[in-house]
């Protein structure tokens, strides 16, 4: 603190003058050149997760996805969520970096207690909180320091479902079936062609079958998933995420597999 | 040179507790011409009485339009209106370009108030001398809110503000309760009813004083305006047909004006109202 | 009053020769002439209702609040410059936001008072600010339990099991202090508070008022929530009719 009046009393974490509450020439100056220092920024992803699966269907929107965060090829954590309940109408799933995602999730708990404390009944909706992820994914990018994440958003806007998508790009995409990472080539078949067109007769039941089915062949497939996953729901009755969920496996048929069963040569 | 020793800059407060040159700032508000904003189930409306500086002069803008769904009319130092309405803008824009959401009228009208406070605190700045009227509309439905020098906002049925706005408020309050179940036109009206209120005996409302800012469904008299019922500013030939619903001036207590008979062709303009010349009101 | 006129009461950078500092005093009359807030802190939770006055009938009931909300468990009433509270309870907030940016946990009250205290003394030190005409009542429930504290112009901050600022305060510490706080429920306060709202409203003297009421405890999960409307119209009518007893 010195005793330039004008001087004290900023928000401690550096908002920008929110309240223009220091003359012209003492304002916090314009944001820095983002060129102007030899720093190398985000290149690769470290801790990450797998796909993330998300479907309509008729009284809203399911999603799943795994409990595993690897670490380049090691299976490093097993516990963790990468489904994230945003307010009462949205939920989040993401894949990529972990540590990404869990700023994500803090920014956007902070936005909602920001929406919480005005008080006003205005609500953001996954519609919302989609368009602001992407504003923040693509802000990112631009700034060449990418939260390398590929987000899920569904939720109930005015009553309907809604599901998007948007990545550390910031491209945007809607659709009634949508998976990231190596769901987007294994699961996305299988679910399109159990939802499209259906998404208003497709049962809550229907739907849970349906990613448990996918959600197995991922495992049987992809080397950095896991067989315990959980699923997150949003209807009109809210927001839930399951316990864990345990899939079963047969790996019978490696036995006949050149270099995996027990032959030799 | 000052009226007490406790008025010459806005850091100080008076014995009382006062802040005299906020106090003041309001008084630059009560020199603008008068508007007056009223609220129904449906619509939120502005009207404005616009002054002219003289015959080769046009009339001064009363209105902005903020966004789609919002618009304000001022009262006071047109220059610190300009200032705060493009802060507004962004404001406005900053909600559609983050969230792709309209932004809640409430929260509009707060920053503009939070930024109005800081000018009362701070030594070498002057508290703005400007009061606006707010309609919008948002989930809740439409809004009137009234925003003033000191940084308080407040949402009303109905108000006014400006020179001569008191006479305006006793017939809002003679009436408001009637207001929520008005449709637009009987809205339009009373706003003119009460607008009138505030003028100097010799003068009328014509087409060239008066501007009309709505958000709500159209009325019969309107085309083209989207089904949202968007913010539009009506001024000129197209308000003859309300001002030709208002009952004559004498007229004690008008009953809650007969709408102007849902326009059959709309309503030719009868002549006689208005001719430019009488309309020019020197600054007072 | 022996300020007036001796040219020490017009900055706050300024002391009299004995030792005062007018222009805060001078914020406090702001607030002495405003409508009572009151913070009631019991055994499971917060109570805070406030008298707003009502300066004109074409106001839109229930629209203009002025209890806030600082975090998801901190509410706020202000007493005095209502634009000042607010510019209170915006810096309020930031604090809340940026304690949980480096902490990641939620904000006690007793740090977040620590953090707007300072400030709100800032604005007593220097002669191109005037300081706050308002006193602030927070009240929350954080890892502590329930908990109250009022901020006054003057940057100091104590903390009450009843708190009462503004027009009609002392007349509600004297109601506050014949309770037994310790031992009220939350339900229970709510009925006190509005009580005590509505016996130093002074009906002669003074516009009409609505009576604002939130609170925190068990009954919200530990949010700051509005008084739910039925709660709120049942103590409104226990307190008019607690009123014509006590007359």
């Amino acid at each position: 603190m010195d005793h330039f009046p004008t001087n004290w009393g900023r928000p401690r974490n550096e908002l920008h003058d929110q309240y223009n509450t220091y003359p012209i020439h003492q304002r916090p100056s314009q944001p820095k050149d983002v060129f102007g220092e030899g720093v190398q920024r985000t290149q690769q992803p470290i801790v990450t997760g797998t796909s993330v699966l998300a479907i309509k269907f008729k009284d809203g929107i399911m999603m799943a996805a795994d409990n595993l965060a690897s670490y380049g090829s090691l299976a490093r954590f097993k516990d963790i969520q990468r489904l994230h309940p945003v307010g009462t109408s949205t939920i989040i799933g993401a894949s990529g970096d972990m540590s990404d995602f869990q700023y994500l999730q803090h920014t956007l708990d902070e936005l909602m207690v920001d929406e919480f404390t005005n008080g006003d009944g205005h609500e953001l909706g996954p519609a919302e909180v989609h368009e602001y992820l992407s504003r923040v994914m693509y802000g990112r990018r631009s700034k060449l320091n990418p939260l390398w994440n590929s987000l899920l958003v569904g939720g109930l806007q005015d009553g309907k479902p809604f599901l998007a998508y948007v990545d550390l790009l910031g491209t945007t995409y809607s659709a009634s079936s949508i998976a990231t990472g190596y769901g987007s080539y294994i699961a996305i078949p299988i679910l399109r062609a159990a939802v499209d067109n259906k998404e208003n007769t497709l049962t809550e039941e229907d739907a849970r079958k349906l990613l448990h089915e996918c959600m197995r062949v991922l495992y049987y497939r992809d080397a950095r998933s896991l067989d315990k996953y959980q699923i997150g729901i949003v209807t009109s009755a809210g927001v839930s995420v399951s316990d864990a969920i345990k899939l079963e496996t047969n790996w019978d048929f490696a036995e006949g597999i050149r270099g995996y069963g027990a032959q030799t040569q | 040179m000052f009226r007490n020793t406790y008025d010459s800059d806005n850091v100080v407060f008076s014995p009382q507790g006062r802040l005299h040159q906020v106090e003041y700032a309001s008084e630059a508000v009560k020199q603008g011409s008068a508007v007056v904003g009223l609220r129904s189930k449906t619509h939120s409306i502005l009207l404005a009485l616009k002054r002219s500086l003289g015959e080769l002069a046009s009339y001064q803008q009363k209105m902005y339009r903020i966004d789609e769904h919002v618009g304000i009319a001022i009262a006071g130092l047109t220059s610190d209106a300009r200032v705060l309405s493009n802060f507004m803008r962004q404001q406005a824009m900053s909600s559609r370009m983050v969230f792709n959401r309209p932004i809640p009228v409430n929260r509009l009208v707060s920053s503009i108030a939070d930024k109005a406070q800081v000018n009362t605190q701070e030594y070498g700045r002057r508290p703005y001398g400007v009061g606006f009227l707010v309609v919008g509309q948002d989930k809740n439905g439409p809004h009137l809110y009234e925003f003033s020098p000191s940084g308080n906002s407040y949402e009303y049925y109905a108000m006014s503000i400006g020179a001569r706005s008191q006479s305006a408020k006793t017939y809002l309050e003679r009436h408001y309760e009637s207001f929520a179940d008005c449709n637009l036109e009987e809205l339009i009206c009373h706003g003119l009813h009460a607008l009138r209120e505030t003028l100097q005996q010799d003068k009328e409302l014509t087409i060239n004083n008066t501007s009309i800012g709505i958000v709500g469904p159209a009325s019969a008299h309107e085309k083209d305006v989207p089904s949202a019922g968007n913010f539009r500013i009506l001024e000129g030939e197209t308000i003859q047909v309300y001002l030709d619903s208002m009952l004559p001036k004498g007229h004690q207590d008008p009953a809650p004006a007969a709408p102007a008979a849902p326009a059959e062709g709309g309503a030719a303009p009868p002549a006689g109202v208005a001719v430019a010349d009488e309309d020019v009101q020197m600054a007072e | 009053m022996t300020s007036i006129g001796t040219g020490y009461d017009l900055s706050a950078s300024t002391y009299s020769p004995d030792g005062r500092i007018f222009q805060v005093e001078y914020a406090n009359k702001a607030v002495e002439n405003s409508g009572t807030a009151i913070g009631l802190r019991v055994k499971d939770g917060i109570v805070i209702a406030v008298e707003k006055l009502i300066h004109s009938k074409l106001l839109v009931p229930e629209a203009n609040r002025r209890i806030q909300t600082i975090d998801r468990h901190i509410g706020l009433a202000s007493s005095g410059l209502l634009a000042d509270g607010r510019h209170i309870s915006n810096r309020a907030r930031d604090e809340a936001a940026s304690y949980g940016d480096t902490y990641r946990s939620p904000i006690s009250l007793k740090s977040l008072v620590d953090r707007v205290g300072l400030y709100v003394q800032a604005y007593t030190l220097y002669s191109s600010v005037r300081p706050f005409g308002c006193s602030t009542i927070l009240g929350a429930v954080d890892k502590t339990g329930p908990i109250l504290y009022v901020i006054e112009p003057s940057g100091v901050a104590y903390g009450y099991h009843g708190a009462a600022i503004g027009k009609g305060r002392q007349l509600a510490k004297t109601e506050l202090e014949k309770l037994k706080l310790a031992e009220l429920s939350t339900r229970e306060a709510v009925i006190e508070a509005a009580r005590i709202i509505y016996l130093v409203h002074d009906d002669a003297k003074e516009k009409d008022f609505e009576l604002e009421m939130s609170w925190i405890g068990d009954e919200t999960n530990g949010l700051h929530l509005p008084v739910p409307k039925d709660l709120l119209e049942e103590a409104s009518r226990k307190a008019k009719e607690a009123l014509e007893n006590f007359e």
